[in-house]
């Protein structure tokens, strides 16, 4: 039988965020003393929507990439009580999250890249923390989202949660990406808990809207990459080059073949335009140094 | 359009996702417009209608333009789904939304199914 193992290394965390005791699963990959790369997956989903970049020789020569589930999703827990109450992110709360599991892993500066309400949050830490982070890379980032159907949809008892995310989100994807890499994707979103997902929207939707503060964001402080894939039309390319315009010193890149979930609908393009981005964090890196 | 019938029929799997589906909907391009039946994830019917619409549970408008780049075989950004085209309010969708919403996957499916084939 031909079996392997990825690099991958999961664990279970038990550590105290917003207050609360919580049990968070995380994973890594790559040498100890690399530069740490923590990753933040989108709304609804979970750390393997990273796994190409965890299982990627290039990057795991010089960066050790860290994942963790956000509490409620994945393989971590929502915390006890959580039946009494609805679950609904707010930038404070996403940003003491990062920041506290951060602090928790002892992560010297590391490199932020988040996708989606990941990349709205990466926008949050350039411009409240640039100096915890030696780089930030927001994948589908922009400064707000317009509702483009009722939220309600995603949470009630009559409609089935998982079929119902997977199909909200199913055409944010180039319609070209790999079937089997889209599909994988897709059941991230059908897995998720039930209203999780409108919980991470009340982020994206209502109480993360940066767009009277990009301004502000001082990328000599921490650089800042954006990356966008073509066909998002949750972050579209348009926001993108708004934020370009209105935060000076942005990289951003719009990708072409791609969508809304570069990292996990199409690996192998992705990598394509973050590898270039990755070795220039790193040679930034390695100057400071010498 | 009467198409529609026998490419989604003929989807073995795509029935089988839409098993629980029984409504009929409006489907308008530009000017014309036709109503669809769906029972038990089948297309039951696909009738052009006049100025005198039947009912209907929710219909789908689009101007001619707009619904000939959804359905290229290859579409832009913009035009490869459904709610691409809600966002950038070049489709509505109107009436009870509880069937679409509901069978969302199925929906979006049905409608790709007449990719490269009326564009």
């Amino acid at each position: 039988m031909n079996v392997h193992f990825e690099p991958v290394i999961g664990r279970y965390m038990h550590v105290e965020l917003l207050g609360k005791p919580h049990r968070v699963y995380v994973e890594e990959a790559g040498p100890a003393n690399g530069i740490p790369l923590m990753c933040l997956h989108t709304a609804g989903a979970d750390t393997r929507q990273y796994r190409a970049v965890m299982n990627d020789a290039r990057i795991l020569k010089d960066y050790r990439v860290i994942a963790f589930d956000m509490p409620w999703h994945g393989k971590s827990s929502p915390p006890a009580g959580f039946q009494n109450a609805d679950y609904q992110l707010t930038s404070r709360d996403y940003l003491d999250l990062i920041i506290g599991m951060c602090d928790a892993l002892q992560l010297d500066r590391p490199v932020a890249m988040g996708c989606s309400i990941g990349g709205r949050i990466a926008l949050h830490l350039a411009l409240e923390y640039p100096q915890r982070f030696r780089a930030i890379i927001g994948l589908q980032a922009g400064a707000h989202v317009d509702p483009y159907y009722d939220l309600n949809w995603l949470h009630r008892p009559d409609v089935h949660g998982g079929e119902m995310a997977a199909g909200i989100v199913s055409g944010l994807m180039c319609p070209k990406s790999p079937e089997a890499e889209r599909w994988e994707t897709l059941w991230h979103y059908m897995q998720g808990g039930p209203g999780v997902f409108k919980g991470d929207l009340h982020f994206y939707v209502i109480d993360g809207d940066i767009r009277a503060r990009v301004g502000e964001i001082d990328t000599t402080r921490c650089p800042l990459y954006l990356l966008t894939g073509e066909y998002d039309y949750s972050c579209s390319p348009e926001d993108t080059r708004d934020l370009q315009r209105r935060i000076k010193g942005t990289q951003a890149v719009i990708m072409e073949n791609l969508g809304h979930f570069p990292m996990s609908e199409n690996p192998s393009q992705f990598l394509r335009y973050l590898m270039p981005v990755l070795d220039q964090i790193r040679a930034a890196n390695s100057s400071k140094n010498i | 359009m009467e198409q529609l019938a026998s490419l989604v029929n003929a989807n073995k799997r795509l029935v089988w996702r839409g098993r629980y589906v029984d409504t009929a909907f409006l489907l308008e391009v530009g000017d014309e417009a036709w109503l669809v039946k769906i029972s038990a994830g089948r297309v039951a019917s696909v009738t052009r209608v006049g100025a005198v619409r039947p009912s209907w549970t929710f219909a789908l408008r689009a101007a001619r333009e707009h619904w000939q780049l959804f359905w290229q075989a290859d579409p832009k950004p913009g035009y490869q789904d459904l709610l691409a085209m809600v966002k950038k309010r070049t489709l509505s969708v109107e009436g009870d939304l509880y069937p679409f919403m509901s069978n969302l996957l199925y929906f979006k499916e049905l409608m790709a199914s007449l990719r490269g084939r009326l564009a």
